[in-house]
This record gives structure tokens, sequence and C-alpha cells, in this order.
């Protein structure tokens, strides 16, 4: 019987190393990693020393891993024995930022569960082309505000396709997409997380099919000032269950998602050509969907603090706005204690900028509330600020085309 | 006889002379990193890594990265006949088949660097057709071999600081990968210590040129203030302190990119340096604080809280560090209070 070898591989590497370990064959596409052993070295050894467009396929197990791994090798699988049944265990990290770190292009991560990193799950950054798919990222215990910020991490990147993930208990976000464009996000799973899934200063995103419950907000959409890649644009959140989001906000304070109120469905913050449809919410506490500008002072001159050209259209909802959290909270006094489904903080100007056209729509059946606080223009001046319950009168723009990716052609 | 890598440092070219043989020009440039370091050729044999041979050049930067109070040796080779080219700001342009060479070691008592000086691990960086790698070695215990480790390390040492205070720690040799999350610039890996800035002290860069090394040196080269020399100023040795320890990842094309955090000694805008600026990110690294940098107020400074914490999730710098810099933390406390606070 041929075994494969990796095992004599990374004995060599410990006992005296050697720089061209054989862990398979060179016209093997596939190397199956052994679970006997040290398995750290075992995978982090096939991880670098893995030839392009291999797989690594990691044996069922529970693994105790203390320093973070990486990948920096193109077209790399690694595939798991499933979730639950081939887990990465961080419980006692060391080092690193996050648990798994790729640099490279067209990886593929599947099937195996990453839990209680130090810092961020799996990160990949400048790696485009990747697939995140039936993976579970996940922090145990109770919501923490010592849990690493992000769960599934792509940043800086394109081209990225998350896939049937679930993520638990990020201080942040479940899944966190940052500064990138093409991205699809579909039937995962989000919960117990500060912000369930979270698509920050990136452009052409679908979000869609997922369920988003038990986070303090579910779904986010926000473009961020002072970063390298600004003006978040043209995403589309359709066909998603987004329920009871109430959990207390646990994220430490000086995080931008610190300041979502527990209870949160949505919400857009700036970016531009934000499409929300066919989504359905129920018993968010505070609202169902919210729509504000950057709510921190802005240095950044290059930076437009508006949501603009926002569509909310054919989403269904139940319950919810009956226990306004955070800095919601006050607001509510004026509602009899209670706030409408769609919430606009109604933000036309900013420092000495004229007001300009939002251009929002809100397409909904008649019977579902909607309010724009009425702030105007930025600061914030008490004696201006003017609620109304009249929608706005915005044109319907054209919706983003769906997402295409390559990996998926 | 040992002869120690700090005494070594200072005497460049022509301490020994031991070997007419110089590298071994095959192995530098073979695509496979040889298993044993030894089989460069760079060092005297039975040196144990402490005795470069005659071509292979120490150096010393004005300010080191910090590694856990490591002692460092510095050294590089470049092919006869073939300098690298001057570049006033960024790495300079070395030709393939340069290697820089580094050693990591420690002394039972840092206060007494010569006594009992040993090696944990030597890098490589090398110049292959193809761009640099990264190749790592670690130490044998009896200092006779390093041999390729590409999976890193954890390695317990025990050692009094300069401070005096004593330490038993895992130092960590980084994996293969770890190398390029510093060595970063966008897909390509480069040095990150060789900048005239750096270098242009003890008129060293005039040596280099005198030895073949480095070509194009002007008359005016830049310096950096060593960041620990009292009589320079303190928001110079503070950025000083920043661009060695922080700026290899803290840049446009570093791998914390998009932190929007930027500490190269030549960025000038204030919210990319720091001030006033919310963190992106950070997740528990914030700690309950809202600012990169509270001008006034450490104790108000992500900046500060980062450099201070050992917990991994929230140590800066993520690599290289288990213990705190407390010099440093010190350094970048005082330039932080200095600082006129915001209204």
């Amino acid at each position: 019987m041929k075994k494969i070898i990796l095992l004599a591989g990374v004995a060599m590497f410990t006992l005296g190393a050697c720089g061209d370990a054989n862990i398979a064959g060179q016209d093997e596409n596939s190397v199956a990693l052994n679970a006997d052993g040290d398995f750290a070295v075992t995978l982090q050894t096939a991880l670098i020393e893995a030839g392009v467009n291999t797989t690594i396929q990691l044996p069922a197990g529970h693994f105790k891993l203390t320093d973070g791994l990486s990948l920096d090798v193109e077209g790399v699988t690694i595939n798991g024995a499933g979730e639950g049944k081939t887990i990465l265990d961080f419980s006692g990290q060391k080092g690193a930022g996050e648990g798994l770190l790729v640099t490279s292009n067209n990886v593929t991560l599947s099937n195996f569960t990453m839990r209680d990193t130090a810092g961020d799950g799996i990160k990949s950054k400048n790696a485009n082309g990747i697939v995140y798919r039936d993976l579970t990222v996940e922090w145990t215990g109770e919501p923490n505000e010592s849990n690493g910020a992000y769960a599934v991490y792509p940043v800086s990147s394109k081209n990225i396709l998350i896939d049937n993930v679930t993520v638990r208990g990020a201080s942040d976000a479940g899944i966190y997409v940052g500064q990138s464009s093409n991205i699809i996000i579909r039937n995962s799973l989000a919960e117990y997380n500060v912000a369930g899934i979270e698509i920050e200063n990136s452009s052409y995103a679908d979000v869609h099919g997922n369920t988003a419950r038990h986070n303090t907000g579910g779904i986010l959409v926000f473009d961020l000032p002072d970063l390298p890649v600004m003006g978040g644009k043209s995403t589309r959140v359709f066909d998603n269950d987004i329920y009871k989001n109430n959990t207390p906000n646990f994220a430490p304070v000086g995080n931008i998602v610190a300041n979502i109120p527990s209870g949160t469905g949505v919400m857009i913050m700036a970016n531009e050509n934000v499409h929300v449809f066919e989504n359905r919410f129920a018993n968010n506490q505070t609202v169902q969907v919210l729509v504000s500008a950057y709510i921190e002072d802005i240095k950044d001159e290059t930076y437009n603090p508006l949501p603009r050209n926002i569509a909310i259209y054919d989403n269904t909802y139940s319950g919810g706005g009956d226990n306004p959290q955070g800095m919601l909270e006050d607001l509510a006094v004026f509602f009899g204690g209670k706030l409408p489904e769609i919430v606009w903080d109604g933000v036309t100007s900013w420092n000495d900028h004229a007001p300009i056209d939002v251009n929002m729509v809100v397409n909904e059946a008649d019977n579902i509330g909607y309010v724009s606080i009425g702030i105007g223009s930025y600061p914030v001046d008490e004696a201006n600020i003017k609620p109304s319950p009249i929608r706005p009168k915005g044109t319907m723009h054209t919706q983003p085309s769906p997402v295409k990716l390559p990996q998926e052609q | 006889m040992r002869i120690v890598l700090l005494i070594l440092a200072f005497c460049f070219a022509g301490c020994g002379n031991f070997s007419k043989k110089g590298p071994n020009l095959d192995v530098i440039r073979a695509e496979k990193p040889a298993r044993n370091l030894s089989a460069y050729g760079l060092f005297e044999k039975n040196s144990g890594g402490m005795l470069p041979v005659k071509t292979v050049v120490p150096y010393i930067l004005v300010n080191p990265l910090f590694t856990d109070y490591a002692l460092k040796a510095r050294f590089i080779f470049t092919p006869k006949g073939k300098a690298a080219r001057y570049n006033p700001e960024d790495v300079f342009t070395f030709p393939v088949g340069t290697v820089l060479i580094k050693n990591f070691g420690y002394a039972p008592d840092l206060r007494k660097p010569n006594e009992g000086q040993y090696l944990i691990e030597t890098r490589l960086l090398i110049h292959k057709a193809k761009g640099w790698v990264a190749i790592p070695y670690v130490w044998n215990a009896e200092q006779t071999e390093a041999v390729y480790a590409p999976v890193g390390k954890r390695v317990v040492v025990e050692t009094i600081a300069p401070d005096g205070i004593h330490y038993k720690f895992e130092y960590s040799v980084p994996n293969k990968n770890q190398c390029k999350t510093c060595h970063q610039s966008g897909h390509d890996l480069i040095p990150i210590g060789p900048k005239a800035r750096n270098l242009n002290h003890n008129q060293q860069l005039e040596k280099w040129a005198e030895l073949g090394i480095l070509t194009g040196l002007p008359e005016h080269i830049p310096t950096l203030p060593n960041m620990f020399d009292p009589s320079a100023p303190l928001g110079a040795r503070a950025r000083a302190y920043l661009d060695i320890n922080c700026a290899h990842c803290h840049k446009a094309e570093g791998s914390a990119s998009n932190s929007g955090l930027w500490l190269d000694w030549a960025e000038k805008n204030k919210t990319r340096l720091g001030f006033l600026k919310h963190p992106t990110a950070a997740g528990r690294g914030a700690g309950d604080l809202k600012l990169v940098i509270e001008p006034g107020s450490s104790e108000g400074s992500i900046l500060s809280f980062r450099m201070t914490s050992n917990a991994a999730g929230i140590a800066m710098p993520e690599l290289g560090r288990t213990l705190q810099h407390i010099e440093g933390v010190a350094l970048i406390n005082e330039w932080i209070e200095s600082l006129e606070p915001t209204p």
C-alpha cells in the first residue's frame, strides 16, 4: 500500500529538518494529512510546501493549535471532513492576529470548523478569487467582548464567495467584507455576533438567502472615512431572514459597531446605491431598517458621509421596534416608546456642504411605518430637527446587476 | 574561543582572515533552500554562525526592530562585481544573488551580552532571479549547525534584560509565511532594514561603497535619529521608532494597509498617523479606547495600549514580540503625553 508520507516528511523537519520533504508525489493533486503526530506542524508544513492548485485534505478530529496558520500558495483548497468533524481549536492560541491567514489568490476553504481564535478567525487579504464554503467559525460560550473581531474576514480583495458558512460570537462582525469588490454572501447563518454580516467600504455585493438572527445588528452596509478604499456602493440585500437581532451590544467601545442599537435588523450608513428587498424582518426590538449618515466627526474631505440612492422595497415585517435601545431610545419617546419599521436620520448635508437630494426610496405596504428623524445637517443642531413620517419621494433607480464571480463561470 | 556577534558587527570586513572560499553561489541561487545553513558557506567552519567569511560583511542599523530583547547581528553578501543601487527613501536595489543574513540570539544576562552568548535562529533573505525569498534556520543545541525550519518553532528562553528584569518566555521563530507578513510589499517580498536613513551612521555607507556593495552614494544622505538618544528631538525619535517597528506592515503596500494607519517616516497626514483616528477592524485590540492617538493622553491611545499588551489578538506587532518593549512603550508614551491635547 502506498501511504502518503507526510508524517515522515514532518519528522525530518523537526528532527533534522529537510528542505525538500516529499509531502506528496509531484504528480499528486491532493495531500491527505494524517491526524497522528503534531498536527499543528503537519498542517502548517503542508500549507507552506503545497504545490499550486493542490488540495489539502484535513482528517476528522479535534485539533488544538497554539499559533496562527497561514497560506500563501495560489489555487490551494483546504478541505476538511465536515463542519463539526474537523475542528481546529485555537483556545490556547499564543501568537498571530488570526487563526488562518490567506494571502494567495484562488483559494478555497471548505468543510471544517474553526473555534476560539485569539484574534480574527479566518482572514484573507489581497487574495482574489477566494471561496469560503461549508465552514463554521465560532467563539464558544456566551457572547464576550474578548472574542475576536471577525470570524470570516476577507479584506482588500475581489471576487469573494461566502456560501453556507456559519459564524457565531464575533465581537465585531461574524462575516465582514472590507475594502473589496465583487462579493457574494449567501445561504449562511450569522448569530450571536455584534454584527451578523457587514459589507464595509466595498462595491458590488449580493447578500442573499442568509439568516441573521440573535446578533446586535443583523446586516450592515457601511462606508467609513480615513481608509485606503472608500466610496462603497452597489450592494443588494435580498431574500434574507433577519430576526430577533436583540443581543446586547458587546463590542469594545472604540469600534464603529459599538454604536449599533441592540435590536437593529439592517443598518445602512453612508454608502451609495443599496437595495434592500424581499427580506423577511421579524422582532428586531429597536428598528427593522435604519438608514443613517456616518455618525462621528468627519475630517476626511474626500469622504461622503451620506447614504445616497437607497431603496427599500417588497420586504415583509412582523413585530419589532417595541423596545428601542441605544441611540434610538430617546427618539422613541416621541412615538409612544415604539419605533416604526424604517427609520432614516434625515441628514442631507454636513460641515459646510450644501444639502443634497439623497434620493431615498421606500416602497413598502401602506401599513409599514416610516420616520425621518429630520436632523438635516451635521453637526446636529437640536433646534433644527424636524421629524417627519412622510415617506420620501425618491426616484427608483436601477438595481445593481447580479454579481458574477469568475470562480462560478 | 568564542567570538561574539556584537563585537564582530563593529569590525566590518577583514576581521577574520580564515577562509579563501567565499559563499557557495550555486546554493544561493538554487530554487530550493539548503537543508543546512552551513551549505551556503556564509560563516567560517566551526564558528557556529558567529564568524562570517571575508566577503560577508557585518552591518548595523541606526535603529533595530524590537524582538524580545534578542541580540541580533546582520550581515550582507553581494556577488563579486555587483553592487546595490542607492535609493534615498526606500530599500536599496540589491543585485540578484544578494544575501541578507540576520542572527538572533541571547545571553543569560543581557547586561553582559558577550558572556555565554548563543544563537536561536538565522534568517536569510536571498534575492533570487524571481525575487526575494525568506528562509529561516534554527540552531541546534550544540550550536554546530542551523537547520531549515519552514514551520517556525517556539523556544523557551531565560534571560535578564538590559534593564535587569528577569524573563522566562517562549521565543517564537516565525514560519516562512510569517516572514512575508512583515516583509510584504504588494505581492512581493522585500527587505525592511537596509534603507539609507537606517544605515547612515559611523561611515557605514561609505564603507559599503568602498567595498563595492553599494553604488550611487550621494553627498547628502538622510539619517534617522537614534530613537533612544535623549539629545535628539522627542517627536523624531518616536517617529523613528514607529518607522522601524510598525511601518513595514502599516504602509500603503504593507499587510496592515487596510487599517488606514500608516506609520512610515515620510507620512505627513495626521489622521493616517493615528491622530484622533478611530480604529478600523481592531476588535478587542481597541480595548475600551476610541482613538489611535489621543494627543496628551497615552492612557487614551490605542497605539500605547496595543504596544503594552502581550496578549495574542491585542499585542502589536502581531509577530515577533512576546514581551513588552518597556523602553519603546515609554518613548511612545512620553511622545503622546507631550502632544498638545485637542480642545
